[in-house]
This record gives structure tokens, sequence and C-alpha cells, in this order.
């Protein structure tokens, strides 16, 4: 055996996995480091009046109420609207049109409009609903919002659907039952628990997007649930703030960030959970 | 095994007097296909009334697509399709305008997995007669109980009628699913492979279930165990490569076989 | 075995068959409905695309009427003069992602290679579970980190030595030169690469386990290293899904909005410093839509967005074909 050989790839091995080690170890920690400077300033300006007061104008403290109330009215009506569609699309493509045309092209749209920029979406909002009304209102910003949730709720309902067996489709086929009734009573019972952890992973997508709000919905100083006017969220109050010269305002974006950073943990966790339940059972 | 202890598995039968033969489904000229592969080759034959039909054969022989063409199921897929005629009371089974679902509750099937819905017992069997027919609480009750003894599954889950179908077994699941078919009053069952998924205890619970079913309906079973359709069977077909090679009383052939490819086979010569 | 106690012929008996055709005439007109809102439904998402570029196209048709193709070439943007021109943000949105993908790429793969070759089983699934948490995370909060935490640190400790140590290395010099401001494309580009890595690694790492254990199997046993496999094995047989799944980054970094518009700096202006201000697509349209005045103003912004949009359409169609292609190699 040649030995220089031997020792140059023997070198070599030993370089790359070094580097691998460290990629990972600079990665993880990187990532680290993020949650833990967000853990850092968000628990400091953690408190009770977070929850309680309204956003305050420069230079004087006060909460996020307006903002959390308005994000949960966003991210429900955002998944009432955009879940059944998503459902329904991805039952067509699992079920009736399995092997249609359509449902590859659809595939493919719904693959890219899922990692569409998200400002592209508020744009399109703000041209077929904002202008034509005139105004700001939270009303469009559900419906960009919406928009975001239906592919993520499109695919996941497609990948569950096709995990349920043939043999329950034909089970059900075999005592008469009509295709509807055995998507509705068979397939969508046997595939639930996938369909919810989609739906999750949709509100934990929506819950911190920014960019579609920001000339939908606007933001609002004050505490309104006026779906026909513009509405605070908390992501673009902590733009907003970030952005501001004033302390108060810094120290509220940060505890904003701690807030939906949670949330989505939350949420992911519940979601990862749901499905490990399923594959287990 | 030779031809002598293939026979004595089963009891002697008297033959069947044709007198008694009523069919109940008439195949005539059946050719099957999968895209452009043929699958069944000019099958014509007949299920009787009230009597149990075996189909054995090698695997690929079509003998559960020929099944699946009784009641349609091909129908569920893409690039299949059947041509010649299925008789049933004076319908023709192909007839592209049929009502599938109304076929399908007059011929059940039971197939080789188990596959009971994911939903508790009582509403397994509830579901299919709900469709069909508006009862109160009580008569459904009863339809439900009689549907599961029926299956010979009463006694064992009467008490937990509420849980989950999955939970069960799998040799209890299977008689779920026959009680699951028997519910919607069929007039005729198509069995596929029903045993294959089962132990010794359950097949033996299966098999004896099928031909006290056949006092009441009419069965056609798929196996590819021998013994088991010298068992519960009245008549068998054999079949080979998507053709019907035999078909005559069980006892027939399992004793002496008219053709050679027959004789081969459950000799354990080939398959 | 078989219990004998059940009653009466009620369970065997027909009903007859007009009934049961009647019950389930019943039926069909709500499983029609049901059949047409699902295809309906599916025709909606398209729906969704077409309304987008539909909206977009028609929204930059004055821009796109006032200036032209010089839109695309001109590098002013001067609301005063309402001259507009998209060369400035285009470059930014170009170039912040590709030294985000510079940086990302082999750190991705790196980790990838960790995960399925080196790391302790028992590890891999924590570490497998907190990258995709981690992917999940709204890029808001990558965003305002950027701004308060890495863009101080990097005009105190990084930036001055850069600038310091390329400033008579030819070539080099041009690229570090200027103040140290802390935000910029440099410092843009850090966090989209911070974004984008826990999307690589993980397809990364799903391709990677792709690789049937036979073809490594059959190279370990021929006294290959781990490297080796990795070099000579895994990365050829998986080539095409890491394309995919790098060009999926990609999309992800061009249309990233809210992590770059706190650090970029909003400068329209081209640069050769990496350590200037400049401004991206997205965070143009994020920080000037609603201030803007004037339908020319308006217009431009969305005639950037629309460029954003095809932009990110095609690189994302891109991933996804390779990504199929692989899906059904594999599958």
């Amino acid at each position: 055996m040649d030995t220089a050989i031997y020792a140059s790839r023997r070198r070599r091995n030993h370089i790359s996995v070094a580097a691998s080690i460290a990629a990972t170890v600079i990665g993880l920690g990187w990532l680290a480091l993020i949650l833990g400077s967000l853990f850092w300033q968000g628990f400091s300006g953690l408190s009770l009046r977070v929850f309680l007061e309204n956003t305050p104008p420069p230079g004087s403290d006060g909460g996020l109420l307006n903002a959390i109330v308005g994000s949960l009215i966003f991210t429900v009506l955002a998944v009432a609207f955009g879940t059944p569609i998503g459902i329904l699309a991805g039952t067509y493509m699992a079920e009736y049109g399995r092997h249609a045309r359509l449902t590859h092209v659809v595939r493919f749209i719904n693959d890219i409009l899922l990692s569409a920029p998200s400002i592209v979406v508020g744009l399109f909002i703000y041209e077929v609903m904002v202008r034509p009304m005139g105004h700001f209102s939270g009303i469009s910003g559900a419906v960009a919002l919406a928009v975001i949730v239906i592919p993520v709720v499109v695919r996941t309902t497609e990948d569950m659907l096709l995990l349920v067996p043939d043999t329950m489709r034909e089970a059900a086929a075999s005592i008469g039952l009509p295709r509807s009734l055995m998507i509705q009573k068979v397939a969508y019972r046997a595939a639930r628990s996938g369909i919810v952890t989609g739906i999750l992973l949709a509100v934990a997508r929506v819950s911190g997007e920014t960019a579609p709000l920001l000339f939908t919905a606007l933001n609002n100083q004050f505490y309104s649930t006026n779906l026909n006017a513009p509405m605070s969220s908390l992501p673009v109050v902590i733009f907003q703030f970030a952005l501001s010269p004033y302390k108060d305002w810094q120290k509220l974006a940060w505890t904003g960030a701690l807030i939906i950073t949670l949330a989505v943990l939350a949420l992911s966790i519940t979601a990862r959970a749901l499905s490990a339940a399923r594959k287990t059972s | 095994m030779n031809l002598a202890t293939a026979a004595s598995s089963t009891e002697p039968r008297a033959p069947i007097d044709p007198a008694n033969l009523k069919p109940k489904i008439t195949l005539r000229d059946l050719d099957f296909y999968y895209g452009d592969a043929k699958a069944l080759k000019s099958i014509t034959m007949s299920l009787y009334e009230n009597k149990v039909t075996a189909f054995i054969g090698p695997s690929g022989c079509g003998k559960s697509t020929l099944l699946r063409v009784l009641n349609r199921m091909y129908d569920l897929y893409p690039n299949q399709r059947a041509s010649g005629q299925v008789s049933f009371d004076g319908t023709n089974v192909l007839d592209p305008g049929l009502d599938l679902n109304l076929l399908r509750a007059r011929i059940g099937m039971v197939f080789q997995k188990p596959t009971p819905f994911p939903m508790s017992i009582y509403e397994n069997i509830a579901f299919g007669i709900r469709l069909y027919e508006k009862l109160t609480k009580s008569e459904l009750d009863q339809r439900v109980e009689q549907s599961l003894r029926r299956a010979a599954l009463w006694e064992e889950v009467k008490d937990k009628l509420g849980a989950n179908g999955l939970s069960l077994s799998g040799g209890q699941q299977q008689r779920l699913c026959i009680a699951r078919t028997v519910a919607v009053r069929p007039e005729v069952i198509l069995f596929d492979e029903p045993c294959s998924a089962l132990d010794p205890i359950s097949t033996a619970k299966v098999e004896e279930l099928i031909q006290e079913l056949a006092e009441d309906y009419t069965i056609a079973i798929v196996t590819h165990n021998m013994q088991q359709a010298a068992r519960v069977s009245d008549k068998t077909a054999f079949m080979y490569l998507g053709e019907l090679v035999e078909f005559d009383d069980t006892n027939k052939i399992f004793t002496s076989p008219s053709d050679r490819r027959t004789q081969d086979y459950i000799t354990g010569r080939f398959g | 075995m078989v219990e004998v106690t059940w009653q009466g012929p009620d369970v065997s008996a027909r009903q007859n068959v007009e009934d049961r055709a009647r019950a389930l005439n019943r039926l069909r007109l709500s499983d029609d409905v049901f059949r047409i809102m699902t295809r309906s439904a599916a025709m909606f998402v398209l729906a969704i695309l077409g309304g987008v570029i539909l909206a977009l196209f028609l929204g930059s048709l004055p821009a796109l009427r006032e200036f032209g193709f010089g839109f695309l070439v001109s590098e002013s943007w001067n609301p005063v003069t309402e001259k507009f021109g998209a060369l400035a943000p285009v470059y930014g949105t170009l170039m912040t992602s590709f030294l985000a993908m510079l940086i990302a790429v082999p750190f991705g793969l790196l980790i990838a290679m960790f995960l399925t070759e080196l790391c302790p089983k028992w590890l891999r699934r924590p570490i497998g579970i907190a990258i995709e948490l981690l992917a999940g995370i709204p890029s808001i909060i990558y965003g305002i980190w950027g701004l308060f935490v890495l863009a101080p640190f990097l005009q105190q400790y990084i930036q001055p030595p850069l600038i310091k140590t390329f400033q008579n290395v030819p070539g080099l010099s041009a690229l570090f030169e200027g103040p140290p401001y802390g935000i910029g494309i440099f410092t843009a580009s850090l966090i989209l690469a911070i974004m984008v890595l826990p999307f690589v690694t993980s397809i990364s790492r799903d391709v990677f386990d792709a690789v049937p254990p036979v073809l490594k199997e059959a190279a370990y046993g021929l006294g290959c290293s781990t490297w080796e496999v990795m070099r000579y094995v895994v990365l050829p047989y998986t080539r095409v899904g890491v394309i995919g799944g790098v060009m999926l980054g990609l999309g992800r970094a061009l249309g990233e909005t809210m992590a770059v518009t706190f650090v970029i700096g909003n400068a329209h202006r081209i640069s050769t410093s990496l350590l200037a201000p400049g401004t991206t697509i997205s965070a143009t349209i994020a920080n000037e839509f609603t201030e803007a005045v004037g339908d020319l103003y308006t217009s431009s912004l969305i005639a950037l967005g629309l460029i954003l949009f095809v932009i990110t359409f095609v690189v994302l169609a891109i991933a996804r074909y390779l990504l199929m292609r692989i899906e059904r190699r594999i599958g």
C-alpha cells in the first residue's frame, strides 16, 4: 500500500470531518445566539402591562394589547377563509383528480405559491382590495394572509389523503357509499390528524407574516376590531417600533418578537407531536 | 400433496342437482384490460343463488380481477375496462349508465386485508344502513346487533360498541367487515382472499361463517388456498392466465378434474 | 364457534331495489355539488396565481409605459422628479441573495453531511428537529436581531479590521471601502444566510438520506473514507436534488423582506463596496409603499414587485422541476 497516498486521503478526510462538525457547531450556535438574545431582551420587557395596555405614543410606555388582539383576529380570519379552500383543493387533487392534468398543474403552481415572496401577495391584495375600497382595512389584511394559508393547507391535505390506503376507499365503495361521503366520512377521518397538523403549520406561518400586512391592514395605534378600518398586528408593530429611535418602542418590539416566537414554536411543536402520534398509532 | 389428500380434506358432498341451480349472475364473453394488457379472456360462467363459488388459480391468473368486475370496483381506477356481458337480475353490470352505488349495495365485498373504517364499531355498521334507510334509534340498534350476530361477532363486542374498529384483532376486524357488508343487505357477497391475513383459528371462524351465509346470499370467494376452496364451496372455477380453464362442482374439480392443467394445479405441480 | 342465536330473517331480508335507488338519488345532488366544489377550489389556486400576475402587471403599467425598458437599467430613484429605475434594488436583491447562498450552501451541505454520516444516532433527531423549528421562525425575528445585535457588533469589531486589512490590496479594497456603517449589503447577506441555512440543511439532509444504503455500503466496503463517500457517491447521486434545494433556498432569499429591510440601509445606489448601504426590491417596497405619493411612484413600486415575482417564479419553477425529477427517480 502506498502510504503517502493513504496519508493524504486520511488527512483530507480529517479536514472534511472537522469542517463538517465545525459547520454544525457554528450553524447551531449562531441560531442559539439569536434565540438567546431574543429571550434575554424579550423577557426583560415582559410584564402584565404588555397584555393590558395599547401601544403607546412615542416616548411613553404602554403595552401591545391592540396588536395582540389584531394578530389573533387576522390569524383566525385567515384560517377561516383559507382552510376550506385549501382542503377542498387538496381533496380534488388526491381524490377526484388524482390522475388529471389539472392536478399536476395545480401541484406545480401551488408549490411555487408556497414559497413565493409574501410581499408580492401584499401588493396583489392592495391592488384588488385596498385600491378599490379606497382605504386600508383589517379585512384586506386577513385576505392577504388567507392567500398565504391556502398553499400550505393544499399541500398537507393532498399529502395526507394520499396516505389513506386505497383499500379503505374500496371498502367504502363496496357498501355503496357515494364518493363524496366516502371522502367526508372515511378519508377525512383517517387523515384528520395530518390535516390538523397542516393547519397548525399554516397558523404558525401566518402569525409571523409582516410583509403582506404592511399595505393592506396597515397599522392602528388604538384598539380597534373594525374590519373596515386599519388594524394593528404584532409583526407590523414590531417593524415600526424597532426602526423607531425611541427606547421604549424598541423594548416593546423585542417583547413582541418574543411573544410571536413563543407562539410559533408552540404551534410547530404541537404539530410535530401530532404527526409523531399519528405515525406510532 | 396428491389428489387423494386434497380431496380427503373435504367431506364428500353429493353432486349438485342441476335443477336446484338458479343463476344469479351470468358472465358471457367477459374480457378485461389493464391498459393494453388483457387480463381476462372471454369468460363465460354463472354464479348460482345460495351457492358458494370458489375461484382458484396461481397468482396473476385473473381471479381477483374477475371478482372486481362483478361490482365494478375497477371503475375507481383509470385505464381499466371490461367488455362482454355480466347480467345480474336483468341488468348488465357493465352498462356505463348503471348506478354503481346501488350495484355495490346489492353486491357486497369483503377484502383481503380487514378494512374497518376509522370510527367506532357501532358506527362501522350503522353508517352503511343509514345511507339507504331511515330507521329509529332502536331499529338501528337492532339492525346493528343482528348484523354483528350474523357475523358471529356480537358476543365479543357487545360491551364495547363505542370502541374504535381498529382496536379489534385481525380476525375480529374481518368479521366486522363482514357484518358491515351484511348490514346493507346485499344479495351477493364477494370475498377476495378473506383469510389470507388471518391466523388459523380466525380463518376457521370465517370459513364457517361463509358457509352459513350461503343460506341467504350468493357467494363468490377468491382463494389461493385449495383446501379452503374445497371446504367452503359448492362450485369451483379454476383459472389460469386469464382464462377460465374449468368450472364444475367442487367435488368433481378436486376428485376428477377433466383438464390436465387443473389436475396439475391441485396436485401442486405448479402455481 | 358461530353463534346460532341470531333471530329473524330481518338482516337478510331484501330491501326493495326501487327504494334504494330513491335513497341514492337523494345523495346524488350533494355528491355532484361536492365534486364540483373541490374542482373549483383547485382551479381557485390557479386563479390566485393568475390574479397575482394580472394585478401586478396592470398596476405597473403606468410606470412601464412612462419608462419603458429603461426602467430596468436606470439607477435613478427620485420621487421628487418622478424618475424611477429598478437597477439598484435589482442589483441589491441579486447581490445579497448570491452572497447569502455563498455562505449558506457550504454550511448547509456540511451540516447535512454531519447529520447523515457522522452524527451519533441519539443526537440526530434533536438536531434535525431544532433545524426544522428554526426554519419556521418568522423572518422579522431575524431582522430585529440583525438590527440590534449583529449590525452594531459588525460595525464595532468586524468591519474596521476588514477595511484596514484590505485597504491596500488591489481589487479587494473596492469591496471593503468606506466607513463602517454596520448596516448594508454585507450585513443583509449574513442575516439572509442565517435565515436560509435551515432550509438548505433540511432539504440536503432529506436528499442525502434518500441515497440507497447499499450504494454507500459498497463504497465504504472498498475502504472509502467518509469524505470520499460524500464526494464521489452521495453528492453525484443527489446532485439534482441538492441543486433543487439550493434553488428553493435562493427563491426564499430573493423574496425575503423583513430580515433584509431592517439592515440593508435603504439607499438607492449601487456601490462596489459590500459594506455600503444598498436596497433590495422587497425592502424598497416595504419601506416606501405606504408613503408613496403619486400614481407613478406607486406604479414603479408595483413594477418592482412584478420583477421580483418573475425572478422568484423562474427560480422556484426550476427548483421544483429539479426536486420533482429526483423524487421520481427515488420514488
